[in-house]
């Protein structure tokens, strides 16, 4: 009986615990990466509130994968915004109406305060000489990706792919699709997330190339030592974006619009800059992309807008059931 | 010759047995949780210390063993009723009861989370209603606990029926027949009876508690030193890239999960205490 | 003799009234509302989500490596169980404790590990890929995760079985002159027969479901190492709720069959070694000797 009693207790305050929430608190939800980013930032946004305002605001943090959390959102997990790293998770809480439909307008650059691009992460020495796409569906070349269907970084490098087949002399959609699957017949795996690819590539040493964000080599070099390996930037890449966004549903219930406003608009300060630049996400500030030049090589881009028209009709053709990464195994 | 061999197995099996038991115990248990600790030791021990000294870390080891002990009394209390019923009793349609009780082990731990977002979900059946009311179970402590009470429900009930059907229920009934009352009886006879099996329900279903992945991170939203248990939080760490932080929350499960060696020797020492006064008070006497 | 001292023993309708109302409210509200939910869909469209070919492929997969790896389990964990209960080695305690790892360690920390343990250059895989033998990243993988997540079960249930065995009946056997085989085979093996059962569908139900620590070691290709969560998880990335319940229900509806059969058979094989054999007659028969 006693423990009935204490086990009740516990649940009981656990509850408490729960809803018990300080005035002034904002959520920030967001993928699984972006931890550095927040980690520095946040201080940086709560010093800069006070002195602005007087009021001092509690920031909590939720990471994980980024159609995970947009799911949560939209089940009712009360993230004021959500900062994440593709265009489609925001376009589907849109969709649910916790997001102002023109969301992407309602902060400048497509309100991706700053950006990265998708870079190939080789051997020392470049053993097998891969310098673009072409050079990865060589015979014999193995490359390490992680799933394109579930994880944003598979698709960013499925589209990235499919992009410069088309850009190729006499390319087509239909060149693209046979183009990949040459490419995905020299995928011996995929690996489930990015940081799943990143230990199958360095520490299982499999496989002559990894493909992953640029921001992400940082990382590698820091777990992995600098020296192992060798970034390779493609002829044409993606410039994937970060999207931001105030869920309007949360902040109008709990009083919060001006602070997750100013939470989000402070990205796109000198300071918000210069940590993004820090964190090696290519700021949108031109000033301070001079200045960090030396991480940040000048490459060519297109975004999925150009080449695809939107995020959400890019997910509909390419990974969507029945789309072109199934056909391309189903048809195998 | 024969008459030695019978009760005991043969030298030569013996160590067989004992090769291929440890053996397998050794390449699927020994040396993955050894490369734990490798892992988590890589940079040697004060990195390791320091990583487990995070707040965020430490927040998520409480929250684990809170949910663990929140879940443990309903569980124990369903696992012997049911087996109770179960074992002790004929009636129709007992192996579909007990194929129910199955079933959570056969639902994906992704579909357990999801089946409790569709119903407690801001979009589900009580969704409406719980918002309206203030009341916070998705996303929240409160979800977390119901999620891991799913995943963790067969155990106990389902170490506890062989064991209570091979054990039959001839002793209960001489209890009962000598005037012992329904709780008499099950204090002083089942319960001793069950001890072990109860013990090793109770470990399996605790360790798989604190473990689980799947189900609890669909329901709680990953907020950061508020709703992230262990397992949440080294998926986290190792996504950013700090392998040692989240090796050593790793190795901190598994060290938990040989805490059970404790508990085991304790309940096993006082058993042992247990017979030996038994047998000096009472005459071993046995009905056949 | 069975099944008439219905009433001798107290306590059935609270036992199996309680057990009915927290099973309810628990396990049968929830996925009764999976089920509904999954029914938006139709009959027809659930079909042909589940006959589909990658979905074919997916249930082989997850259904072949499930049985296997459950079957791996009965016959190690038997072993293991007899010697942890029966004989005693040095660091016997240890080892004991040792089998719950698989449910306290997270089980992408069990994928991330197994994974590196077993690849080329693994502890274990550089001397098994020279002998041939690949096992991360391919089917294979995906057995050895499964074993080390199911370990526990067969071995756990086991134990206290075991260890319930009451001495005289063997001691009887033999006197009759049986061998310590026959012993084995005929009076102890069909009493923790159900016991073993009862492992060996938790473990293969168990199985079914996994997903964290297989997508780490399976390498995840279509029609050839990709499981059935994994195709759920995929429909979810899509946020297609519909779709992927409707594959939990298949997935569902099928771990359902079998566990009654295997319980079926489980509760048959109780009742018959309880019901019909006297434990003289089991020793006897041990013994060659006519029941």
């Amino acid at each position: 009986m006693i423990r009935f009693r204490r086990s009740i207790s516990a649940v009981l305050l656990a509850l408490v615990a729960g809803a018990a929430l300080a005035d002034t608190t904002l959520l920030n939800a967001s993928y699984d990466v972006a931890r550095d980013v927040f980690k520095d930032y946040n201080p940086l946004f709560q010093k800069y509130w006070k002195q602005k305002t007087g009021e001092s605001i509690e920031l909590k943090q939720s990471h994980g994968g980024s159609s995970k959390q947009v799911r949560s959102v939209a089940d009712g997990l009360e993230a004021d915004v959500v900062t994440m790293n593709q265009a489609n998770d925001i376009e589907f809480l849109a969709d649910k109406g916790l997001v102002a439909k023109e969301w992407s307008k309602k902060f400048p650059n497509n309100a991706s305060p700053y950006t990265s691009t998708m870079v190939f992460i080789v051997r020392k020495g470049n053993p097998k000489a891969i310098k673009d796409w072409g050079d990865l569906v060589a015979p014999g070349v193995q490359v390490i990706v992680p799933h394109p269907k579930n994880t944003g970084n598979g698709r960013n490098t499925y589209l990235s792919a499919w992009a410069w087949a088309v850009r190729q002399k006499g390319g087509n959609d239909k060149s693209a699709q046979e183009f990949l699957g040459k490419l995905l017949k020299n995928v011996p795996l995929f690996a489930a997330g990015g940081r799943d690819a990143t230990t199958t590539f360095m520490q299982r040493q499999m496989g002559d190339v990894l493909i992953t964000f640029e921001s992400e080599a940082e990382l590698i070099a820091r777990e992995f030592g600098k020296g192992e390996f060798a970034v390779v930037y493609p002829s044409l890449t993606m410039q994937t974006e970060f999207p931001v966004a105030i869920v309007d549903k949360v902040v109008d219930k709990k009083g919060t619009r001006k602070q997750a406003q100013a939470y989000l608009d402070y990205l796109w300060s000198k300071e918000g800059q210069e940590n993004a630049a820090q964190n090696y996400l290519r700021p949108r500030d031109a000033e301070l992309l001079k200045k960090y030049a030396a991480q940040f090589p000048p490459v060519k881009t297109f975004t999925v807008d150009e080449v695809f028209g939107g995020a959400g009709k890019a997910f509909a053709t390419h990974f969507k059931d029945g789309g072109s990464f199934d056909q391309i195994y189903v048809q195998k | 010759m024969t008459a030695n061999l019978a009760t005991r197995e043969a030298g030569w099996v013996r160590s067989v047995l004992l090769a291929v038991g440890l053996g397998f115990l050794f390449f699927f248990l020994g040396l993955p949780l050894l490369a734990v600790f490798v892992e988590a030791l890589a940079q040697g021990l004060p990195v390791y210390v320091d990583a487990l000294k995070e707040p965020e870390t430490r927040s998520a080891i409480v929250l684990t063993i809170v949910i663990a002990l929140a879940v443990l009394p309903f569980n124990i209390a369903f696992g012997v009723a049911a087996a109770w019923a179960i074992a002790k009793f004929d009636f129709r349609g007992k192996s579909l009861l007990i194929t129910l009780i199955d079933l959570p082990f056969a639902v994906s731990p992704v579909v357990a989370g999801l089946v409790f977002i569709l119903l407690f979900g801001a979009q589900g059946t009580f969704g409406p209603w719980l918002a309206a009311h203030e009341i916070r179970i998705i996303f929240a402590v409160p979800g977390m606990i119901i999620a891991t009470l799913f995943i963790t429900f067969p155990f106990i009930a389902r170490e506890l029926i062989p064991l209570m059907q091979a054990q039959g229920k001839e002793e209960e009934e001489a209890a009962v027949s000598l005037g012992a009352s329904g709780w008499q009886m099950f204090w002083r006879v089942t319960l001793p009876n069950i001890k072990w099996g109860l013990l090793y329900g109770v470990i399996l279903s605790n360790a798989r508690a604190m473990g689980e992945f799947g189900a609890v991170s669909v329901v709680s939203g990953h907020i950061r030193g508020e709703t992230n248990t262990l397992p949440l939080h080294v998926e986290i760490l190792y996504n950013e890239y700090n392998a040692i932080g989240a090796f050593a929350a790793a190795s901190i499960l598994a060290l938990l999960a040989l805490v059970t060696l404790v508990a085991k020797t304790v309940v096993e020492w006082n058993m042992k205490k247990e017979t030996e006064m038994l047998n000096t008070v009472l005459a071993p006497e046995k009905i056949s | 003799m069975p099944a008439k001292n219905h009433r001798v023993l107290p306590g059935f309708g609270l036992a199996l009234g309680y057990t009915l109302v927290y099973l309810s409210l628990l396990i049968l509200l929830p996925l009764g509302g999976m089920v509904l939910k999954a029914s938006e869909l139709g009959f027809g469209q659930i079909i042909d989500i589940a006959l589909s070919e990658r979905s074919l492929a997916a249930f082989r997969v997850t259904f072949g490596a499930s049985l296997l790896a459950a079957a791996l389990n009965a016959f190690f964990g038997l072993i293991v169980a007899w010697i942890l209960v029966r004989y005693s080695f040095p660091g016997k305690r240890f080892v004991d404790a040792l089998v719950d790892l698989p449910f306290a360690l997270p089980t992408a920390v069990a994928g991330i590990t197994l994974s590196t343990l077993y690849a080329g250059n693994g502890w274990l895989g550089r001397y098994l890929e020279p002998l041939g033998v690949k096992i991360a990243y391919t089917p294979n993988g995906i057995v050895v995760a499964l074993i080390f997540v199911t370990l526990p079960f067969v071995v756990r249930t086991l134990q206290p079985v075991i260890e319930d065995i009451e001495s005289d009946v063997e001691e009887a056997a033999a006197s009759l002159g049986a061998s310590r085989w026959q012993t084995f085979s005929r009076v102890i093996f069909p009493a923790i027969a159900p016991a073993l059962l009862t492992g060996f569908a938790m473990a293969f139900s168990r199985a079914v479901g996994e997903y964290g620590s297989v997508i780490f070691i399976a390498g995840n290709l279509p029609l050839i190492s990709e499981i059935t969560p994994l195709l759920i998880i995929s429909k979810l990335e899509q946020y297609d709720v519909l779709g992927a319940t409707a594959l939990a229900v298949v997935m569902l509806a099928i771990s359902f069959v079998l566990l009654l059969a295997i319980n079926f058979l489980q509760w048959w094989s109780a009742n018959r070694y309880k019901n019909d054999e006297p434990l003289e007659a089991a020793a006897g028969r041990a013994a060659g000797a006519p029941a």
